[in-house]
């Protein structure tokens, strides 16, 4: 088992070199760079920049080096002083711009998470083990509306009725009063209110979908002899279920859970935009569109190194929780 | 239900309500088993072998129904549980299973479960219906393994169903069947998956237990060399019925029905004359949702009387030696 992660974090080395540098040549493909866009910005307010000094900024920028040199510089910062660059866009540090706001990203993330799960999975199992039923039926119904319904067009109307009927402040985690105030219990507790409705949002469209696939899953297990071998033991329904299918339907789950960590920081650009969410999506969004290719660069190592951290831990609970896998 | 009978079946009835129409696949099966006895149930897919069996732990199909008739059970204490009477999940049905009958299926490698290691399987009937301290059961469970010959017993507990051979898993299946000492097995074809040699080893071994432990068993199977080998009674089974019940040399050397009669003459013989084509039975089984009137197996017949057989249900004849069979040739 050691030996297999020690492999498993050894290998993680060569895919996170190559990952870097594909990133940061991709980053790089379209036409033009940061100055281009920034040129292009001033232009539609009226100002005019000659070349000279748009060479300027470029070198000022690093950017006239070439492009394994930049890569050099940035990827040299990072391993030696843990400095990601500097965003040309926001004139700030990445780091100070990136770790703000992942906190609160994967405080949403993991809650809509195990939001999802909490959801999808009890009734994946009912709707499974009472096919047919009028709750069965419901649910599929119900089901397909959340899968159907964009998040965003929910986030919206909720907003809306959040706003007409009860008076929230809606958008946003905090209310004005506390969004630049210290950490306080009074903070946390706005928080809370706030938080309800992206966690909402963005916890009905994955419950849909995964509640289908649990109740496939489970309706597949259901079937195998095993099942029976169960119930000819003389368990209980209730024990037969959750002993036995749920436990082998959950490995689908469990293999996709790692994915989950780079989809908290990537995922839901557009919700968090409509819901105003100070988290890294919309950030992330920004920065390609303007080519600000340290932030962006900075995102997209931070993700490769979530994927990979995800995937091995999804392996690793894999091996603990089949023994098909483990002994193969 | 007579004394000395441990489970006993009465017209029994069961069909499936299905978009295309209504299947019977059960109709009228009786049978009765006495303690130590082994009744083999032979007939072909879909004759209704599987169901009836079913029927004795009260797991059938949700959609299916039973329209007629009882299933009782004699416990070793004398209590008479009607099965079919109960709750699906009621406790005295649950108790029964795997406590008082034991069950085992045809496929091995897919009736274990895959996420469980053996020896935790077996734990779980156990700790289900005895009081076994969890040391206890550990060695209770080495001790069944050791029963059905598994070599090393105690690294055995230890192995997941994959680790194994099919005749490996079989064996233990059947470990965790007589866990609790039932008085009934039900084995569901338990040897068909397997190879010949493996089959012959199971069965070897379901014998030996069945003669150590004394307990009943009912054996459903399409192999009649495997009934001729281990079974004290038999029933032939057609289309849902039990079509003729008798001593196994009754039915061998003595068979009264001719769906019994046609069989036997489609079994390939060793010592047989040779450059004789094999017989079989004419016809087709017919189609579940419209089945023939009068006796279900007249389409087939090679002994059809033209009016009777077509239009009247048969009767249950009774003959010398209990035997029986629903068969007009018999009846005045």
């Amino acid at each position: 088992m050691a030996g297999y992660i020690a492999h498993r974090l050894l290998w993680s080395i060569p895919t996170l070199i190559v990952i870097t540098i594909a990133t940061f040549v991709i980053i790089q493909l379209p036409p033009g760079d940061y100055v281009t866009a920034y040129i292009a910005e001033l232009v539609e307010t009226g100002e005019v920049i000659d070349a000279e000094t748009a060479a300027h900024i470029r070198h000022e920028f690093g950017l006239d080096r070439p492009m394994y040199e930049q890569f050099l510089t940035w990827i040299g910062g990072i391993l030696l002083h843990g400095d990601f660059g500097l965003s040309l866009d926001w004139k700030l540090p990445v780091s100070e711009l990136i770790w703000d706001r992942i906190g609160l990203t994967l405080l949403i993330s993991m809650l809509s998470l195990l939001m999802t799960w909490v959801i999808a999975i009890p009734i994946g199992v009912y709707s499974a083990t009472r096919q047919y039923s009028f709750l069965d039926h419901l649910f599929t119904v119900l089901g397909f509306l959340g899968r159907g319904i964009p998040d965003f067009l929910l986030a919206l109307v909720l907003m809306w009725m959040g706003f007409l009927y009860f008076n929230f402040h809606v958008g946003g985690l905090f209310s004005p009063a506390y969004e630049n105030a210290p950490w306080s219990f009074a903070k946390f507790i706005d928080l809370l209110s706030h938080l309800w409705v992206p966690v909402l949002v963005l916890s009905t469209g994955g419950a849909a979908g995964l509640l289908r696939i649990m109740r496939a899953n489970m309706l597949e297990e259901l079937g195998k002899p095993y099942v029976e071998t169960a119930y000819a033991q003389g368990l209980s329904e209730r024990q037969v279920v959750w002993r036995y299918p749920v436990r082998v339907a959950l490995n689908p789950f469990i293999s996709t859970v790692g994915w989950a960590l780079p989809a908290l920081i990537s995922g839901d650009v557009i919700t968090a935009v409509v819901l105003n969410l100070p988290t890294t999506g919309p950030l992330l969004l920004r920065s390609l569109q303007n080519q600000d290719m340290y932030l962006a660069g900075g995102f997209i190592l931070i993700l490769s190194v979530f994927t990979i951290i995800g995937t091995l831990l999804s392996d690793i609970l894999l091996v603990l929780t089949d023994p098909r896998i483990r002994h193969s | 239900m007579q004394d000395e009978t441990i489970l006993e079946i009465k017209d029994l009835n069961i069909c499936f309500e299905m978009r295309e129409g209504t299947v019977n696949a059960v109709n009228g099966v009786n049978f009765s088993v006495k303690p130590g006895e082994v009744l083999g149930i032979v007939g072909e897919s879909g004759s209704g072998k599987s169901l009836s069996a079913r029927s004795i732990m009260n797991l059938l199909p949700r959609n299916a129904t039973v329209t007629n008739g009882s299933v009782k059970f004699r416990k070793t204490d004398g209590e008479v549980i009607d099965i079919l009477a109960e709750k699906r999940e009621s406790r005295k049905m649950r108790e029964l299973r795997g406590g008082h009958v034991g069950m085992i299926f045809q496929e091995p490698m897919t009736a274990l479960s895959p996420v469980h290691s053996i020896g935790k399987q077996i734990m779980t009937t156990l700790s289900l219906h005895t009081d076994l301290s969890k040391k206890a059961q550990v060695e209770r469970a080495a001790d069944l393994l050791a029963m059905v010959q598994m070599p090393k017993p105690m690294e055995m507990l230890k192995k997941y169903p994959h680790q194994l051979s099919g005749g490996m898993r079989q064996r233990a299946m059947i470990a965790m069947a007589l866990s609790c000492n039932p008085s009934l097995l039900l084995a569901d074809e338990p040897t068909t998956a397997l190879d010949v040699t493996t089959e012959a080893q199971i069965l070897d071994l379901i014998m030996s237990l069945q003669d150590e432990l004394n307990m009943a068993v009912i054996f459903i199977t399409h192999n009649f060399g495997v009934v001729a080998e281990i079974a004290d009674r038999v029933s032939v089974m057609y289309l849902g019925n039990a079509v003729e019940t008798a001593a196994v040399d009754d039915i061998f050397y003595n068979p009264k029905h001719p769906y019994t009669r046609a069989l036997l003459q489609s079994i390939p013989r060793l010592d047989g004359q040779k450059r004789h084509r094999l017989q079989t039975i004419e016809g087709m089984v017919p189609d579940p949702f419209n089945l023939p009137t009068g006796c279900v197996f007249h389409t087939r017949c090679a002994e059809k009387m033209a009016g009777k057989c077509t239009s009247q249900i048969p009767e249950l004849t009774h003959f010398e030696n209990d035997q029986m069979a629903r068969c007009h040739l018999h009846q005045a």
